[in-house]
């Protein structure tokens, strides 16, 4: 018979089976209109739902991304001061948080998908109705109960199909959602423990403090190694001459031209 | 006639169309029945691709009741055979 028809007659069914437990047809039209506007209400919390948990995601991805910077540039930085371990150690730390982000983009993604659908089934719904509010007074108003009932039928097997899909869209979104708490969850719970703190900030930042370990006292050994790199680049192109010419008359910047020389040199 | 994809709402359809669909949702139906996953994507994806096709959106205060319902785009078999049972997945 084909699955189309199948799922068709499913939906009738349902609805024939709500129409038969209906005394007075016009009855229907006002417990149906109930029922039409509880629904509503059911699909517009949806949509707040998803979009709480999308919001919640948004600044994970946020913070991660902050993360995913910062330890960034402490690798720039280590490795600017001749510490390829420490660089190491940043970039493996980064590497971790990436992969963290890769997973809740898609999730993200995965949730504004799930809000847009549910706005246009919210936007349908209210369009149907809106139609059955119209088409139910008229019903009541024109028609003897004999005659009202094959009106309601049809009117009340439509929007119950409208409201049986609204329904299966809410459930989707309602999975997606739990899915999503529990892992949004499982973040929140290590950058509460520090798992993920300690790679980036604050006191407990081991690179960080290596790294102003080395800024404090190892200012002349950093100035040895601009020297060497200077010297070094001598004999290789000068491509980065105004850059290097800039930091000499600025030594608070001594520390990115050293960097820069060494990313010079290993070219 | 007026087709129906879940989580899409309803379109019309020209009647011209209904052999061609009946063919694609034959191909869909027994991808189910067979479990034949590397198929019911395929069969899912194409049905819904001709009902887009011909299909234009139907009027949004229209209170007909569709005469074919096709599962909506991410469907897995799973949910596409608890669709078919009664009181399968449909709430209410």
């Amino acid at each position: 018979m084909g699955v189309m028809k199948r799922v068709t007659m499913v939906f009738r069914a349902k609805a024939n089976k709500a129409l038969d437990r209906m005394e007075d047809p016009r009855e229907t039209l006002d417990y149906s209109y109930q029922t039409q506007l509880e629904l509503l209400q059911k699909v517009r919390r949806g949509v707040a739902d998803v979009a709480t948990s999308r919001k919640r995601v948004e600044l994970q991805i946020n913070q991660l991304q902050q993360s995913e910077g910062k330890l960034d540039r402490q690798a720039r930085d280590s490795l600017g001061a001749g510490r390829e371990d420490l660089a190491r150690e940043a970039l493996t730390r980064k590497a971790g948080i990436q992969s963290q982000l890769e997973d809740l983009q898609t999730q993200y993604a995965s949730l504004q998908g799930e809000e847009e659908k549910l706005t246009a089934a919210s936007q349908r719904l209210q369009a149907k109705v809106d139609a059955f509010r119209t088409r139910k007074e008229t019903i009541k108003a024109t028609y003897t109960a004999a005659e009202a009932q094959t009106r309601i039928n049809e009117a009340f097997t439509g929007i119950s199909e409208e409201m049986g899909d609204v329904g299966l869209a809410i459930q989707r979104a309602e999975d997606k959602t739990a899915q999503m708490r529990a892992r949004a969850g499982a973040i929140d719970e290590l950058m509460a423990s520090g798992a993920l703190e300690d790679m980036v900030s604050g006191p407990h930042d081991d690179i960080q403090a290596e790294l102003d370990r080395m800024g404090a006292g190892q200012g002349v050994d950093r100035e040895l190694e601009r020297m060497k790199a200077e010297i070094a680049q001598g004999s290789a192109p000068r491509q980065i001459e105004g850059a290097q010419g800039a930091s000499d008359a600025e030594p608070a910047s001594t520390a990115s031209a050293v960097e820069q020389g060494q990313a010079g040199d290993g070219e | 006639m007026i087709v129906r994809i879940l989580g899409e709402g309803q379109l019309e359809v020209p009647e011209s169309a209904a052999d061609e669909l009946n063919q694609l949702d034959a191909a869909l139906e027994s991808a189910v029945e067979r479990s034949d996953e590397a198929a019911f994507q395929p069969a899912l994806q194409a049905l819904l691709a001709r009902v887009r096709e011909v299909g234009t959106p139907a009027k949004p205060d229209e209170l007909k009741p569709s005469e074919l319902i096709v599962p909506q785009a991410d469907a897995t078999m799973d949910e596409v055979r608890k669709l078919l049972a009664d009181d399968g997945l449909i709430p209410g």
